[in-house]
């Protein structure tokens, strides 16, 4: 295993379960300094459960989790505030605040954090704001751009502070394949030219092997294989081989069944969901 | 209900100790959310007094002419405005109005993330979000009552100068020296717990939101009815304080 720095982040023994059943099970894996790390699997496999409790907003069944080598599972509020300023995390949806203007969005942390001047903060913004391609955008609210639009404002806004830790769940899905590879230059400019860690949650195969220097697969709650972008490719693991070639047949199952799939306790399976996991019995 | 106590601790951490360790509230986003919760409510509220000034006088002017006693509506109008009617109804408007927004909003935050990247950007919900809009409710539903109980008297007034035989001198007069300012006081003190009570219920339902956009309509409409129940029950608990207790 290539370990090209100090670990930022350590994940030991990790057990989540909504009731009996276990999402992630004893998951262990480290990110070291300068890594980017994609984390791939199916729909429903944990990988944005396992991205939560890496950054402090839900709390493991057993295990622990480590950011810049203190543990942040048993922290109070008050010192994971510390812990949280020195990452940036990029939402799926980009989870802009809506009443804000896309500037004051990007703005909001250092306005928040930092004693900067407009001035500086204005500066800042239009620079971040150029980074994902969205110079002149300022103004606008985010119900008047586009979905890829409020990914890459919301990839500006988790780099506003210039953290040394990025999160990011599916950067890329929903841009077009220029804006992909745009946002994966500017990924590995970040991790290879500044020096940056990524953790990169994503489906789409061209992205992650562009920008990973590691790979973990998640599957059954665990991890089915990890390595190099190289090691990946040569697996000889048969589910790893269709996910990333996305071939529709091979052991990969192709629904999951109700207690396989990602759902809160509280929530009851519908009727509906009951009686298609009943057909895909009779014809599977 | 845990999320609940969670919450009104949460808010008084950050109104009463956080601005002394140098967290002072900002407070620009006070004042629009002033505008959104109270400025905005005052024509309903306006129209909502009027209504029920004029409905008073004339059930009063009806009660009392089979007593001789048609003298005395003015005294009914403005004790039963600043007493009962004036913080309970315009409570009632602000409830529908404002609170139910302040759920919805909060809510969608919720349900779309927001309210999670908040967090994550070391920005604590509570002080962000909730502290302005408790603020605000709690300068502007006493404003409005205020407001309220003036637009109430003037359509007490209106029925009396234009329906019956008063004259506008005589109508102040009597109304002035049968209501003294514990009358005012009392109405007050209501609606401030009012606010509080409106407030707190419309934010914290918003905060605990599950489950998308049927989530979000399930808590603005739980947030109205708990808001209603427990204004209208504390409104019994202080009238039974105020005026039997002591």
């Amino acid at each position: 295993m290539k370990t090209n720095g100090k670990p930022m982040i350590e994940v030991d023994g990790l057990v989540r379960k909504f009731g009996d059943r276990a999402v992630l099970n004893d998951i262990s894996f480290n990110v070291h300094l300068g890594d980017t790390l994609v984390i791939m699997g199916g729909s429903g496999c944990g990988k944005s459960t396992l991205l939560r409790h890496m950054i402090g907003s839900m709390k493991p069944t057993s295990g622990t989790v480590k950011l810049f080598g203190e543990e942040i599972t048993g922290m109070k509020e008050r010192e994971i505030i510390r812990i949280r300023l020195r990452f940036g995390m990029l939402f799926q949806s980009g989870a802009l605040l809506a009443s804000l203007t896309v500037g004051e969005n990007v703005a909001l942390p250092l306005l928040q954090h930092t004693n900067k001047s407009d001035d500086e903060i204005q500066e800042i913004v239009e620079q971040k704001l150029q980074m994902v391609g969205l110079t002149g955008f300022e103004d606008l609210r985010p119900d008047e751009i586009s979905g890829g639009m409020k990914k890459r404002v919301g990839l500006a806004r988790a780099l506003a502070l210039d953290p040394e830790l990025l999160f990011s769940d599916e950067p890329t899905s929903g841009l077009d394949p220029i804006m992909t590879a745009v946002i994966d230059e500017l990924t590995l400019k970040l991790t290879r030219g500044k020096g940056m860690t990524a953790v990169v949650v994503s489906h789409d195969m061209t992205s992650a092997f562009r920008i990973a220097t590691r790979m973990i697969m998640l599957g059954h709650g665990g991890i089915v294989a990890q390595g190099t972008p190289d090691e990946i490719r040569a697996s000889s693991n048969p589910e790893v081989q269709q996910f990333i070639k996305g071939e529709p047949d091979g052991p990969i199952p192709l629904n999951l069944s109700q207690d396989e799939h990602e759902h809160h306790q509280h929530v009851k399976p519908r009727p509906f969901v009951r009686a298609r996991h009943r057909f895909h019995h009779k014809t599977g | 209900m845990k999320n609940y106590v969670r919450l009104n601790l949460s808010l008084l951490y950050w109104i009463f100790i956080a601005p002394f360790t140098g967290q002072f509230f900002k407070i620009a986003p006070i004042f629009r959310q002033m505008v959104f919760i109270g400025a905005r409510a005052a024509p309903m509220v306006a129209l909502t007094a009027f209504s029920v000034g004029v409905t008073l006088a004339m059930q009063a002017a009806h009660s009392l002419e089979s007593l001789g006693a048609q003298m005395y509506i003015p005294d009914l109008v403005i004790l039963t405005l600043l007493r009962e009617m004036g913080p309970v109804l315009i409570a009632v408007i602000v409830i529908g109005r404002s609170g139910s927004a302040v759920a919805a909003e909060l809510g969608t935050m919720k349900v779309s993330e927001e309210i999670e990247a908040l967090e994550v950007m070391a920005i604590n919900p509570v002080q962000f979000l909730v502290v302005p809009r408790f603020l605000a409710m709690m300068v502007m539903l006493p404003a409005l009552t205020i407001f309220g109980n003036y637009i109430g008297i003037l359509g007490g007034w209106a029925v009396c100068v234009f329906a019956l035989d008063f004259n506008t001198a005589g109508y102040i007069l009597e109304a002035l020296q049968s209501a003294d300012t514990w009358d005012l006081y009392s109405g007050m003190i209501k609606s401030v717990v009012f606010a509080w009570i409106v407030i707190t219920i419309a934010c914290n339902a918003g905060l605990n939101v599950e489950g998308g956009a049927e989530g979000v309509g399930q808590a603005t409409t739980t947030s109205v009815v708990q808001a209603l129940l427990a204004m209208l029950v504390m409104n019994a608990v202080l009238t039974g304080i105020f005026f039997f207790a002591a």
